[in-house]
């Protein structure tokens, strides 16, 4: 294995795992639920595209072509990532999940919730007298 | 019907399951091929019945140019994301928007959603039962929270548009 490749592969797994590394600092030092749903949908598939990108370049090095499942697994994650992200704040949502005080628009949640249409300026009256005992 | 739509509803989805069950193997000998052509013909024929009429894709070319562009904007979105994580983390601005939708049908509705979750700062995070809005929560909102709709409606819903000419 040449220098080059070896020095390329490094590269590529060192900025997947700095990528990896900083979304999981986000779920631990951003402050709620919804902010925490942006670090692992966003920074983890760049930090796994560049795991995969040098699984590719060493393959290719190995056996003299290029292994598609690595292209396969992107292709899967971009599919389920943002499935997964769009439930789960759903779900949040629904269940009136603890937002950081400085949110804005906080009426939307409710507006979703009743499944009204998104007026800003009628909904706040409406939630209050929506609101379960 | 003829035939040959009764035994395969789905043409190109039989081909995509082919082709994935050969990419799944990394092979392309024979009895790979034979064994994919079976699962081809027989999944679609057990999903045939599930199938809700969707939206087709009127002008394919413009899904590549669609595809790169939001490749090009996950890998922007991660970059700023990580900074934003890094740096200062009271400073972050969260907020929700509602989109007007002006793309009906579930099927780009979905693909819109989710170039939305996989693109800078923002997660869609519900759709109103009439398919008209799009809530969807920002990492950190601007000054004018119509940026990003605006961002959103431009970059994305517009070229969604065309691509499925609804």
């Amino acid at each position: 294995m040449s220098f080059l490749v070896e020095l390329s592969i490094s590269v590529l797994l060192l900025l997947g795992g700095l990528f990896v590394l900083v979304g999981s600092i986000g779920l631990i030092r951003l402050q709620d639920f919804y902010t925490r749903l942006h670090a692992p949908t966003k920074a983890t598939t760049l930090g796994l595209g560049g795991v995969l990108v040098a699984s590719i370049v060493y393959m290719y090095d190995l056996q003299g072509y290029v292994s598609i499942n690595e292209l396969l697994i992107t292709l899967f994650l971009v599919i389920t990532a943002p499935v997964t992200a769009h439930i789960l704040a759903k779900v949040a949502m629904h269940h009136r999940v603890k937002l950081i005080q400085h949110t804005r628009n906080q009426a939307l949640v409710e507006t979703a919730r009743m499944q009204l249409p998104a007026d800003l300026e009628e909904t706040p009256t409406q939630t209050n007298s929506n609101e379960p005992s | 019907m003829s035939l040959f739509s009764r035994l395969l509803p789905t043409p190109l989805n039989s081909l995509t399951l082919l082709f994935v069950w050969l990419m799944l193997n990394n092979t392309f000998s024979l009895g790979h091929i034979v064994l994919g052509s079976v699962l081809a013909i027989v999944i679609p024929l057990l999903c045939v019945s599930l199938r809700v009429p969707q939206h087709t894709v009127k002008r394919p070319l413009k899904t590549i140019s669609y595809a790169l562009l939001v490749l090009k904007d996950i890998v922007v979105a991660n970059i700023e994301v990580a900074l934003l994580v890094v740096g200062p983390i009271n400073k972050i601005n969260p907020g929700f928007v509602a989109v007007p939708l002006d793309v009906t049908g579930t099927f780009p509705i979905t693909v819109l959603a989710s170039s939305v979750t996989m693109t800078p700062g923002t997660v869609s995070a519900d759709i109103s039962k009439d398919e008209k809005w799009l809530y969807v929560h920002v990492l950190n909102m601007p000054e004018d929270e119509q940026e990003v709709i605006a961002l959103i409606k431009h970059r994305y819903e517009s070229r969604i548009k065309e691509i499925f000419g609804c």
